[in-house]
Order: structure tokens, then sequence, then C-alpha cells
């Protein structure tokens, strides 16, 4: 192992050089550069779909970049889109989704595909024994020989650092490493990396969490929308400036929202009371008149998708109330649910939502046959298709005939059907899972604006998305979700904006903007509702 | 140039949506005619009745399969069903009202073993490939016990003109199979019910979403499934004046299943028309008249058979690739 961090005038651990990454039609990284060096922790950052995970899949040769981009680890160029290569050069990749056999030991998973051998056996001694070495340079306190099945899901990521370690790894990327951790296992982690850093490798560190970010890392580099925007010292590391390279974008005319002031005397549609199921979500309790757009905002993985399922009564939960306007009527199915006036646009449009080998017209009808239907069940075909096409042109879905197959559309019409199908039960409350996800920039819009008219209607709206601008365009309320809970609301006042930075603040758990924020002469828009931990 | 050649894709495609919409009508045709040149007794109007009756059963029984397979399921215990509705229908038969008596209680073993089947899929969420096969030894074990396993025999059997009578010269056996078919697309494209299942097929989680009681759909699929077993049950008693708890409906579920694929539905669910499994149940009938008319002998009447479903399944899964392209 070297003997501390390399000085800097060899060549970095790793340099990435014009790395463009094109899905399809889609752009993914756009010559993006940035150099880490040994014996550093070096943070990216970025909202969901900046282009992190593309960025570290391509230095991990998963993906090859486009013709012209290029990793070099020591100074030598990496072979594209060879993975078994970059980890023989010492890149080791620790992702988010463990990786481990659970049915294996620590040992055997270590050498996994890397046995070491005598002859064609595994030589079991030695495995255990350079096992036992490993962790203890981890100083952790499980034995080589334990299965993994066994470990809690922090010793479980040791485990995979572990691995990263016995393959000699020169860059390890650790990949939200602590959204499994307790905290004492997240500062165990952190004595680690302090290790790893003395022993001169390369630490590239994804994490949305503002706090890690500020005791870690060295330098910070940030992308947005697939771009590289730059790259931080520790000492010029700033929240809000770090926060504004990650959401900087203009806003324009885009959002067709109506943002006048409300009626004080608009009555309370939704009412949730401490909803939990115990894994996602704990105790969240919340209210949306009728005519307002509430956004749910937070990082993937916060529990807003499940919190909305729970209220729908997709899944069962184990504590909550929903009432309408004042009678309870907590779902315990979505039958139940789309009978009480409450409906669901979920957010993945062809696994949940649509039948791809219907019509249009039956996709929009099928929560409503009954009401096109005559004795026995038998269905009024010709109702059915009225209906769609009266929805087909309220909504604006571009399509020859309401006959078609639903999976000859496009992305934005698919996503129109849908909404149709859920306004065919003329509900009281929508709950929109990303309505815009894959939808192109034209069909957002017109999205934009069903949405305002339905509100308009007096709809109780509730709108889940992980795009910043979206929420900040369209919600006339926000609540902000992080591990489960709603950790603050922000609500927009005449004079008082929802900004990105507030919403990121509590999504990432930034104490100090988050405290700026309850501070008297602050935004006095912005509550926290629950006390972040104590640092 | 481009141009050229988009019109020749547009043109290649429109060809292939109007090849997938007749099925398998045209392997049929084609079959059909090289059977007539092969023997030259093919096509005459006696033979075609005889195909007609000898597929009758199996389009019943296909027919159940359909609405099952359309759910994305299977039910391999209709040969054991149809057996023991048949030892039932038999034994009631001799009895006083024993036609009534006989037919009635046949399609009742069938819808009850057909409701037990649906019960344990639908609210335990049980697989049906599991619970059917189960089924399947089970119910062969009940048609066994029922008739003390020997063969049960009613030489006065009072509903036998359902095997072998006939109306203006059609056979019943081949009547009812019409009626069966055209009652299985009433249900599934004219009413709720059948919406919901292909819906169930095609998204099971969308279905579930969208407030369709899924459970109420597996289990009447599985029910209908168990009662046209019995009706086939009772058909085959009628033909027969016998049942055999042993030997009756074996392997039958395997040419309900082949019927139903023939017909290009989709094994995952959710797409398919019971128009389709009437084409495969006819080629499944044909295939075995003509062989027996060319004098193949019956051990290459399997192995041809067997191949004609696998070429079939290959054209299944290119049919799934071109429609999910468009």
């Amino acid at each position: 192992m070297a003997d501390g961090a390399s000085p800097a005038n060899t060549a970095p651990a790793l340099e990435m050089r014009d790395i463009s990454k094109t899905f399809g039609s889609v752009r993914a990284l756009r010559d993006v550069s940035m150099v880490a060096y040994a014996g550093e922790v070096h943070a990216l950052m970025g909202e969901n779909g900046a282009g992190k995970s593309t960025l570290m899949k391509i230095l991990s040769g998963a993906y090859s970049p486009d013709h012209g981009g290029h990793v070099l680890v020591e100074g030598t160029p990496l072979p594209p889109g060879n993975p078994k290569e970059a980890r023989a050069r010492g890149v080791a990749v620790i992702y988010q989704e463990l990786s481990l056999a659970p049915n294996l030991t620590v040992a055997e998973n270590l050498f996994l595909g890397e046995e070491i051998s005598r002859g064609w056996r595994v030589d079991r001694q030695e495995t255990l024994r350079r096992t036992k070495v490993v962790l203890d340079r981890l100083g952790v306190d499980f034995a080589p020989d334990t299965i993994v099945s066994r470990l809690s899901l922090g010793e479980r990521q040791l485990v995979e650092i572990a691995r990263a370690m016995a393959g000699d790894s020169r860059i390890i990327v650790m990949d939200e490493p602590t959204t499994s951790l307790s905290n004492h296992e997240v500062s165990k982690l952190f004595d680690v990396i302090a290790g790893l850093k003395a022993d001169g490798i390369a630490i590239l560190y994804i994490s949305h969490r503002m706090n890690e970010v500020y005791a870690l890392a060295d330098r910070c580099s940030v992308l947005r929308d697939g771009t590289y925007i730059g790259t931080l010292e520790h000492d010029e590391i700033d929240e809000a400036r770090l926060l504004k390279m990650m959401v900087g974008r203009d806003i324009s005319s885009f959002y067709a929202k109506d943002h006048s002031e409300p009626d004080p005397n608009r009555k309370v549609v939704l009412r949730v009371e401490n909803m939990a199921d115990r894994k996602h979500v704990h105790g969240c309790s919340f209210e949306v008149h009728e005519g307002e757009v509430l956004g749910i905002a937070g990082l993937v993985g916060s529990g807003r998708t499940e919190l909305a399922r729970l209220i729908y009564g997709a899944d069962p939960s184990q504590t909550g109330k929903v009432f309408i306007g004042d009678t309870e009527v907590t779902p315990k199915s979505p039958r139940e649910g789309l009978e009480n006036g409450i409906v669901y646009l979920t957010e993945d449009r062809k696994i949940l939502g649509l039948f791809l080998e219907m019509s249009i017209a039956d996709n929009i009808g099928i929560c409503v046959l009954d009401q096109d239907a005559g004795r026995g069940g038998v269905r009024d075909l010709g109702a059915t298709l009225n209906r769609a096409k009266a929805a087909v042109k309220a909504l604006d879905i571009r399509t020859p005939s309401a006959t078609l197959k639903v999976g000859a559309l496009s992305g934005g019409n698919q996503q129109k059907v849908l909404l149709g199908r859920l306004l065919e039960l003329k509900p009281r409350v929508l709950l929109l899972d990303e309505p815009t996800r894959g939808v192109d920039v034209g069909a957002k819009s017109e999205i934009y604006r069903l949405i305002d008219g339905l509100a308009r209607q007096g709809l109780a709206v509730v709108m889940i998305s992980s795009e910043l601008p979206e929420i900040v365009g369209m919600a006339d309320r926000v609540l902000v979700m992080r591990d489960g809970q709603i950790v603050g609301t922000i609500a927009r006042t005449r004079d008082r904006p929802i900004t990105q930075e507030a919403i990121m603040a509590f999504a990432t758990h930034s104490k100090s903007v988050a405290g700026q924020a309850t501070d008297p002469q602050g935004d006095s828009n912005i509550q926290p509702t629950i006390e972040g931990p104590s640092a | 140039m481009s141009d050229a050649t988009a019109a020749a894709a547009t043109r290649r495609d429109r060809l292939r949506a109007r090849f997938f919409a007749l099925g398998m009508l045209p392997v049929l045709i084609l079959l059909a005619v090289a059977f007539e040149l092969l023997t030259g007794k093919f096509m005459s109007t006696v033979n075609f009745s005889i195909v007609l009756q000898q597929a009758s059963i199996n389009i019943v029984l296909a027919a159940g399969m359909t609405f099952v397979i359309l759910t994305g399921g299977i039910d391999l215990s209709v040969g054991s069903i149809l057996a023991a509705s048949a030892m039932a229908a038999v034994i009631f038969s001799t009895y006083t009202l024993g036609g009534v008596l006989g037919v009635t209680i046949g399609l009742l073993v069938g819808l009850i073993f057909g409701l037990a089947n649906g019960g344990l899929i639908a609210t335990l969420g049980l697989p049906p490939f599991i619970v059917t096969l189960g089924s399947l030894t089970a119910v062969r074990g009940v048609a066994r016990l029922m008739g003390d396993d020997t063969t049960v025999f009613n030489p006065e059997l009072p509903f036998e003109a359902i095997g072998n009578g006939g109306l203006f010269g059609v056979p019943w056996l081949a009547i009812i199979a019409l009626t069966i078919v055209l009652l299985s697309w009433f249900i599934l494209k004219r009413t709720i019910l059948g919406t919901w299942i292909y819906a169930v097929g095609g998204n099971v989680e969308a279905a579930r979403l969208a407030g369709i009681k899924v459970w109420v759909v597996l289990l009447f699929v599985y029910a209908f499934s168990g009662l046209c077993a019995g009706l086939g049950g009772v058909m085959s008693a009628a033909r027969l004046y016998a049942a055999n708890g042993l030997q009756l409906g074996q392997a039958y579920e395997l040419d309900a299943i082949a019927a139903v694929i023939l017909g290009g539905t989709s094994f995952v669910g959710g797409v398919g028309s019971i128009w389709g499994t009437l084409i495969g149940a006819l080629i499944i009938a044909v295939l075995s008249n003509g062989l027996i008319l060319t004098g193949v002998s019956d051990i290459w009447q399997f192995i041809i058979k067997g191949l004609v479903i696998i070429i079939a399944v290959t054209l299944d899964r290119y049919r799934l690739k071109g429609t999910s392209n468009t």
C-alpha cells in the first residue's frame, strides 16, 4: 500500500476527459471532464437524473462513452466498456443496491469470481486469512465465515467496502453509501474512509446529504442535466453555492399555473392523519384544500410514492386515517379509494397503469364500465367509445381513432389517456405521481395546463415530482419528505415564492438553510415539521 | 429511395398485420387441401361431420382453457375433471329422472372442481400451475373412486342423443361446441367481465390499481373452465354410454392447451380470441383425421402433432414481437 497521499505533481489517480453519453435521442452526459487525485475524497453532487450514475457506470466499464471520451487511470487510458479491465486496474464501485450473495459467507463474497485456488480447489484457509486481514483493517467485529444474510444492512455495506479493498482498489466509488446506515454505522464508515484516504486511495463520494459532503469532501464537483458545472475546493464548499450550482435552471412561463391568492374560506378536501406503513412512511399528516395544488418533493426513496399509495389504498397501512371532507374513508383497496373520490396516477404508466394491448377507449373507460353497461354486465360498446371520444377531445389526445391500441401512442398521449381514465371517475382528489415523467416538453406544458384547469374546478391535487422546477412552478404549497417523514412545508405567499433551494435544503437536510428558515426574520413561509438530528 | 423503402416497409407491416389477423386460418385450409390431395377422401360432408364431432369435446375444453390462459394462468386438471364428470353423469343416469339428473350432476361436478381450483388461486394466491397440477392427480383419483375403479355402463343412457344424434344432419356435439364458442365470444367481447379478463391478463397490477376485482376474475375463469370440462364429460359419456375413471380424458388438457396456443392466445395472457381457439382445435382434429386417412402410424401422428405445436408457439413469439414494434 502507498504511504500517504501522493504528491500533487504525479498523474492524477483518475482523469475523465470529454465524456458524453447518448441513449437514443437523450443526452445523459455532455462533455464532462473531471479529475480526482490519490488520497482525496471527491464528492459528486447533482439532482436525480443529473448524470452522476451514468458517469460512474462509464468509469466502471458498465457503459462505454460516446466517441471522443476517455477515462484515464493513473495516466493510462482504460479500454471503454470493459468492466473486467476496469476492476483489474483498481476501480471499484459500491452501488446503492448491495450486490452481495446473501447465502454465502463474508469471505466467499470478498473473493467472488476471483476465488483463491490451489489447483481446481478453493483454498479456504487462505481465503479466510486474507479476509481477516481486510476486516481487521476496517475494524469490524464480525468473523470472515459469517453468512452475509445474518449481517445488518450497515455491516453489509462494510463488506462491500472490504470487497473493494481486497481487490487492491486504487479508486473507490461510493454511491450514497449512508442511505441504509444508522448514525453509529455512519461514523464508523467515516473512520474507514479516513483510513482509505491515508492509504492513498481516491474516493469518489456520491451523496445528496450536505452535511456529509461538508464533513468528508476535499473537493466537490457538481453535475446538472448531464453537464459538468464546476468543482469547489474544500474551503469554498458553501451550501448555498452548491445548491445554486445543482438547481440553477431558469424557469420560463412554461408552467401554466394560476397563482392568485387562495380563497381564505376554501374547504379542506383531503385530510391525512398519521399515515404510516412503518417501512417507508412514518407518521405523515397533512391537508389539501379544494383548488389547491400540493407538491410533494423529496429525493427518490424518501417515501413519496409509498405515501400516495397508502392514501389510495394500494398498499396496506399500519396506522393512519384518510378523510374526505369530514368523513373518514381510509381505503383498504384501490377500489375503495376510487369509490371515495380519490384517484392515483402511477409513476410508471407502462408497468402499473396502461393495458397496452387494449384500445384507447377501453383504457379510458375501464374504471367505469358499469356505467356503460346494461343488465348482467353486457357492455354498451358505443357508450364507451363515445365517452372515450369526448375524453380524447377534451384532453387533446393526438390519435386518429379511439379504437387504436394505447401502446401505439407517444408517452405524453399515453399519460393523457391515464389522466382521462381517472377523470371519468369524477374524483375529488387527484394523486399524481411524477405526472410528466418520460413526456416530451410540449406535452409537459399541456399536462400542466390540464392540472391547473382541474384545480380551478375545485379538485384537490397532490403532485409528487422529482423535478424541482415543476414543483416550484405548479405548487401552491410544498411538502418535503425525507426518510419517510414530512420534514418541512413551504407555502407560496404573495411576496414569497417557493424556491428550489429551500426544497433542496429540506430534502438533503442541510442544517443552515433550514435553520435560516426558522429564523424570525427569515422566510416565514418555510416551516420545518420535525427537528433535524443534531450533528 | 428512402420513400420507396418506407413504402415497402409499411406494405410489409400491413401484410403482416393482415396475416396475423387471419391467424391460423390459412394453416387450417392448407392442411385440409393437402389431405384432400393426398387421400381424395378428406373433403366430403360426411368426413367434415366426423372431424367436427371429433373436435367438439376439445373445442369445449379449449374454450374454458382460453379464459384461463387469457388471465395468464393454466388449467391442467380439465382431463381429470372430465373423467369425474362423465363418471357422475353415467352413474346418476341410472336413477329415475336419469337424463336430466345425470347431465346436471355431471355439469355440477365440473363446476365444483373448477371453483375449488379458482378459490385456491384467487384467494390464497397460489400459482395456477401447482394448484391444477395437484387437482390433475387428485381429481383423477376421485374419478376412479366413483366407480370403484371399474368402467361404469348404462346401455340405456337417457341422454345418448347428445353424443350420437344430430339436428338436420349436424351432430349435437358440434352444435354444443359451437354454442360454447359463441357464448365465450359474447362473454369475452361484450361483457364487463370479459374486459376485466383481458385487463387482468394484460397487466394484473394495473388492473388492481384500476379497482378491478382481480379475485372475481380468477375465480370465474377457473370455474368456467371446470364447467366446460364437466360439459365435456357429459358429451363424452353420451357418446360412449360409459365412463372409465382411469382412462377417460387422459392428456386431454394437453390438446386443449395446444388448441389455445395454436389459436394465437398469448401464454402470458391478455392477448387472444376464442375464434383462434376454434381454429386451433380444428387444426388438431384435421391433423388427427387426415393422418389416419393417409394411413400414417399413430406413433408418427404423435410426432407430427407435437412438431406442429412447437412451430405454432414459435410463430406466437414472432407475432408478439411484431405487435410490440408498432
